[in-house]
């Protein structure tokens, strides 16, 4: 059968310069594992927009990522503010990031966008005031 | 081309080698918005980029690109110098503007 390996990380809220350590643990454990570039770089930046949105747009909270030999599951939950409108975050282009991150070069709200188009599946699970959980599954092979 | 042979040739400031002897150059990306770029350069593309600050050396890693080349005589600060040289990102100063830039790499490594 399947072994699977379960990675946890905490995220903390208002760091960012650590916010991409979970994206780089993930993709050096991938590396190790043998499994191809590509996947490995869809799953990693996939993850890292995960985590800046946490980040920036959430008070940090927790990351579970399954990896199998056929599939990486990645599972980002938060505790902020929620997504009001879904499918209009979802838009390329829609942000309400802050100004002082966007002088870092976040704010092209494509952080999303990125998410469905590097993961195999995706949902989003989010209430006003109680959170958000962000489900990403990346195929191998 | 790899991207020190090209940094070389172009005149440009190496900051940190890390892989650039090991790694050709096969595009060019331009831009600074960070999402834009993780959806867009292609592996071993060199970014040319304004942001020259510690997340650009994590979408560098991430995009997977040959080197990232800070242009406008924009500098790198030293926190992601440091964290370009821990994860072996190659890093170049560019004097020329970006348009100028990315045309020097495209007549150099002949894309
Ligand atoms: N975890 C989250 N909690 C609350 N709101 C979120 C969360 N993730 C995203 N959002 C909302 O969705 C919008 C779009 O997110 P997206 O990642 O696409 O863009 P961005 O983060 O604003 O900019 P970029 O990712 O391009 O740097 C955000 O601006 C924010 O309003
Ligand atoms: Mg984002």
């Amino acid at each position: 059968m399947d072994n699977i390996l379960k990675l946890k990380y905490d995220v903390d809220g208002d760091d960012f310069t650590r916010a991409g350590e979970a994206s780089a643990s993930v993709k050096k454990t991938l590396k190790k594992m043998g499994v191809p570039a590509d996947i490995i770089r869809k799953a990693a930046i996939a993850l890292y927009e995960g985590e800046i949105n946490m980040v920036i747009h959430a008070d940090g909270g927790e990351i579970e990522v399954d990896i199998s030999s056929n599939k990486i599951i990645m599972i980002l939950k938060d505790k902020g503010k929620g997504i009001e409108n879904i499918e209009l975050a979802m838009q390329e282009g829609y942000s309400t990031a802050p100004d002082e991150v966007r002088s870092l070069g976040f704010g092209a709200g494509m952080g999303l966008p990125n998410m469905k188009k590097y993961s195999d599946e995706m949902r989003i699970e989010s209430t006003l005031n109680i959170g958000t959980t962000v489900y990403m599954t990346v195929c191998i092979s | 081309m790899t991207a020190i042979e090209l940094a070389k040739q172009a005149g440009f400031d190496i900051k940190v080698e890390g892989n650039g002897d090991k790694r050709t150059i096969s595009g060019i990306y331009c831009g600074d918005l960070l999402s834009m770029v993780m959806g867009r350069a292609k592996a071993d593309d060199a970014w040319i980029t304004v942001m020259g600050n510690i997340n650009s050396v994590a979408v560098g890693v991430l995009a997977d690109v040959t080197c990232i080349i800070l242009a406008e005589e924009i500098t790198m600060n030293e926190q992601a110098l440091q964290k370009a040289a821990d994860e072996g990102v190659c890093i170049i100063h560019s004097h020329l503007p970006t348009f100028e830039t990315a045309k020097k790499i495209a007549e150099l490594a002949a894309l």
